[in-house]
């Protein structure tokens, strides 16, 4: 008798100390939802298609550059300036994705957006780097002169000192030191989104649609998480909730806007984020109309078709509110504030059933946090 | 009726099973506390944190910079002479205290099971744990082969508690009808092996768990206690704590409720545990001492048993106060804690505060982030003391800063098993304003949704 207890004991022992490790790596496991689907669908028609027209959306601003360089006419700026546009447009629907290598790239806390969109921009910094020929992209330092934000002064900033945007080109002391810094941040750009795209079309796909683990590091978990925060961070503070002034006191911060020297694309780019996180959600592949599985499906496999009407009717919310703004939020901040932050509230009216519902429903865990429960 | 209770008082019982629970017990809290220093979770949750969430009348208690090391390493070495049995009443009470100290530095980390082990070490405080096979014992060159039989009751009267209690609280609506918080949670455990495919995602198998939980907790201290059910009793246990274990990061839980239970078993069993342990020491091929056996008179009773009997009915009582306060229990929280009710919530909340001055109406929104942990961030989002508490905190900080006027209120939205989320916290109420109490916290907005039950 005793010895039988003792047998089992030593079996549960066993049993508890090999199920310790909770990232067990089961692949294909299937609970009746297909998971797999889901994570192709999202890699294949959603992220990948997406890097690769940024990647060349990168290459057209690349030659526009390489025009302008030999060339340096207010024609060719413009150009430029249009090139720049259409890559940013794209850029907001690849900023959620930090996965695989654009996570591994280091970017810190906002990943590999601190080298892509990190605003406003430091002018100081570019000024400096310009006089000096002395700066490195790569450091943290400069996660705030470089990117799309440092172009958008490079192009339609001025310079101290200067007339026009195109003056620190050609008139300015520094010209040749400003020609060099806006090719090197072209550079960089295209460097590490081609890095990324690589690790996508070289392999990274298959290890993203295999992982189909329930735990931290599984790509379902990862993918949930990036839209959260892309929705929170990206979208709702950086292009609204900050230049409205809501997170700091004595009133907005018209400057703080998303392409400040440009100003009149701010809501182009802020609809577009949107437009990227709402396809996100209902699986909407990119540039296209092919539906495939994604978040929303997942919900409505638990019963919940009640929260996914939910969460798209707060996204059409959110488009109307930011439709009826200005087309140049800086402008909207200035005139009329008081519209900025209530479609600041409308915005994140949606946050609680993301990160609250959505979170419940499928219970995923957070990236964040680990210690016992009971 | 009094002369029948001094008899029971009187009544003696062989010493082995509580020398067994003694060395169960000091080995699982060493492994805790060495398990949570590894784990890196003294720095993560004690001294990372700017802030720590106390208990209502405990704000003295704070962690204390890097002397917290010291006190896990307190902790740890008197959880090593309880489970040697040297200097055991010393070693049992420092215990006691330096864990129950680590416990009250941050309410983040509540968990029932901590709560258990400074409740259990409490009471081992009284016990004659180190009568038999013990260094002490050894040191003494006597040991006490008879204690006094309600010593060890006392530890089953205190295990059954808490299974009934936990079996109690889930006799309610959202557990028994709706399989609720186990609907959510099962699902997403879809890669375990085997079950993970097959059973995890199945509505039946939702019910049958929660089923079987509540009659697992209710009956598995009559179970015990009968000799004839004891065996499978027991082999139950083990099967129902492994499984939550495999399902849910409980961590040392499960060992320590699977060894704790082996105390219901017969001495005889026990005597056999101990001639492992004492075949393990032999190879140690120490002189052997021949110890005098005595009979171990209790010195102490006239004292010792008044206090347990407060302690056990205050023990018995806690888990009803919730009675006392309004509305839902699950959505208050109001005499949630210290009433072993486990793993009954899916509990998720967002909490948004805004500062506002007065004077002014100016007004910014705070990032959760610059003061609080993530995980004080999630654990405050939905429990009305903590949100009051760092409302407070908040409040101080900005005052601090200069700022005037300040009025503190919450944006805040808890979502409950499933439900969709709704409004928690009364948006106009400026918390900076409202004390803590063990009152009714008036400005948690009403539940929309009825839990029947206990």
């Amino acid at each position: 008798m005793l010895k039988k207890v003792f047998i089992l004991f030593t079996i549960a022992m066993v049993v508890i100390a090999c199920s310790s490790t909770d990232d067990s790596n089961g692949s294909g496991t299937n609970d009746g939802f297909n998971r797999t689907e889901l994570l192709t669908n999202v890699a294949d028609n959603l992220i990948v298609p997406a890097f690769q027209d940024l990647q060349t959306k990168l290459s057209a601003l690349d030659a526009a550059n390489e025009s302008f360089v030999t060339n340096k006419s207010v024609t060719n700026l413009e150009l430029l300036s249009d090139a720049w546009l259409d890559a940013y447009k794209v850029w907001q629907h690849v900023q959620i994705y930090n996965l695989g290598e654009a996570d591994n790239l280091g970017g810190g806390e906002r990943g590999f957006v601190s080298f892509f969109n990190i605003y406003p921009v430091t002018v100081a910094d570019i000024e400096n780097g310009a006089n000096t020929g002395n700066y490195d992209l790569n450091t943290a330092n400069y996660h705030d002169a470089q990117g799309f934000p440092a172009l958008d002064f490079l192009i339609h900033g001025v310079a101290t000192g200067d007339a026009l945007p195109i003056d620190k080109f050609i008139t300015n002391s520094d010209s040749n030191g400003y020609t060099t810094y806006l090719t090197d941040v072209i550079t960089q750009m295209i460097t590490l989104n081609d890095a990324i795209v690589n690790s996508w079309e070289s392999g990274y796909r298959d290890t993203f649609i295999d992982n189909t683990d329930s735990g931290v590091n599984g790509s379902f978990n990862k993918l949930a998480n990036d839209l959260i925060y892309s929705y929170e961070k990206d979208f709702r503070a950086q292009k609204v909730g900050i230049p409205a002034g809501v997170f700091s006191n004595g009133g907005s911060l018209p400057e703080t806007v998303e392409a400040f020297y440009k100003k009149d694309v701010s809501k182009e780019l802020a609809l577009e984020a949107l437009i990227g996180i709402e396809n996100l959600f209902n699986g909407v592949g990119y540039a296209s109309t092919t539906t495939g599985s994604s978040l929303n499906t997942y919900l409505e496999f638990l019963d919940r078709a009640d929260l996914v009407i939910e969460i798209n009717n707060q996204f059409t919310a959110a488009k109307n509110a930011i439709n009826g703004l200005n087309e140049n939020f800086y402008q909207q901040t200035i005139d009329n504030n008081a519209q900025m932050t209530a479609a600041y509230d409308i915005i994140q009216a949606a946050i609680p059933k993301l990160k609250v519902d959505m979170k419940q429903a499928l219970n995923f865990v957070i990236d964040y946090v680990d210690g016992d429960g009971d | 009726m009094q002369t029948k209770l001094k008899s029971y008082l009187n009544r003696t019982t062989s010493a082995a099973p509580l020398a067994v629970f003694r060395i169960g017990f000091g080995a699982m809290m060493l492994a805790s506390i060495i398990r949570f220093w590894s784990l890196g979770w003294i720095d993560k949750l004690y001294l990372q944190p700017k802030f720590q969430f106390s208990y209502y009348g405990f704000e003295w208690i704070k962690p204390i910079g890097n002397y917290t090391y010291l006190l896990f390493a307190i902790a740890g070495l008197a959880a090593l002479f309880v489970l040697i049995g040297f200097k055991y009443r010393i070693a049992v009470i420092t215990f006691f205290l330096s864990f129950t100290y680590i416990e009250l530095m941050d309410k983040t980390t509540y968990l029932n099971h901590y709560y258990f082990i400074s409740v259990l070490s409490f009471l081992m405080c009284f016990l004659p744990a180190n009568a038999y096979f013990s260094l002490d014992a050894f040191i003494k060159k006597t040991q006490y082969k008879q204690i006094p039989k309600w010593t060890i009751d006392s530890i089953k009267l205190l295990l059954g508690m808490v299974y009934f209690y936990a079996g109690l609280a889930k006799l309610n609506s959202d557990w028994l009808f709706k399989a609720m918080p186990l609907k959510i949670w099962l699902p997403s455990k879809y890669d375990i092996p085997i079950i993970g495919e097959t059973l995890m995602h199945k509505e039946w198998f939702h019910f049958a768990m929660s089923w079987s939980g509540m009659l697992y907790d209710l009956a598995i201290p009559f179970l015990l206690l009968y000799k004839k059910t004891r065996t499978v009793a027991f082999i139950i246990v083990i099967i129902f704590h492994v499984f939550t274990r495999i399902l849910f990061p409980i961590g040392m839980f499960p060992y320590i409720m699977i060894v704790s239970t082996l105390i219901f078993f017969d001495a005889n069993i026990h005597e056999k545990i101990l001639n492992v342990f004492r075949k393990g020491i032999s190879l140690l091929k120490l002189k052997a001492t021949e110890l005098n056996t005595q009979v171990y008179n209790y010195s102490n009773r006239k004292i010792s048993i008044p206090i347990l009997v407060v302690f056990f009915t205050l023990q018995l009582a806690m888990p009803w106060r919730y009675l006392l306060y309004p509305n839902e229990l699950f959505w208050t929280e109001e005499g949630y804690r210290f009433s072993w009710r486990v793993m009954l919530m899916e509990k998720a909340g967002y909490a948004n505060f805004k500062i506002v001055n007065s004077e002014t109406n100016d007004f910014f929104y705070v990032n959760n982030l610059d003061f609080l942990t993530p995980f004080q961030e999630k654990q405050m989002s939905f429990q009305p003391d903590f949100i009051l508490e760092y409302a407070h905190y908040l409040g101080d900080h900005f005052k601090s800063q200069g700022h005037e006027n300040v009025q503190v209120f919450v944006e805040c939205f808890a979502a409950l098993n499933g439900r969709m989320s709704q409004p928690y916290i009364d948006p106009k109420i400026d918390l900076y304003n409202e004390k803590e109490s063990f009152n009714h916290k008036k400005w948690i907005l009403p539940f929309n949704d009825e839990i029947k039950g206990l």
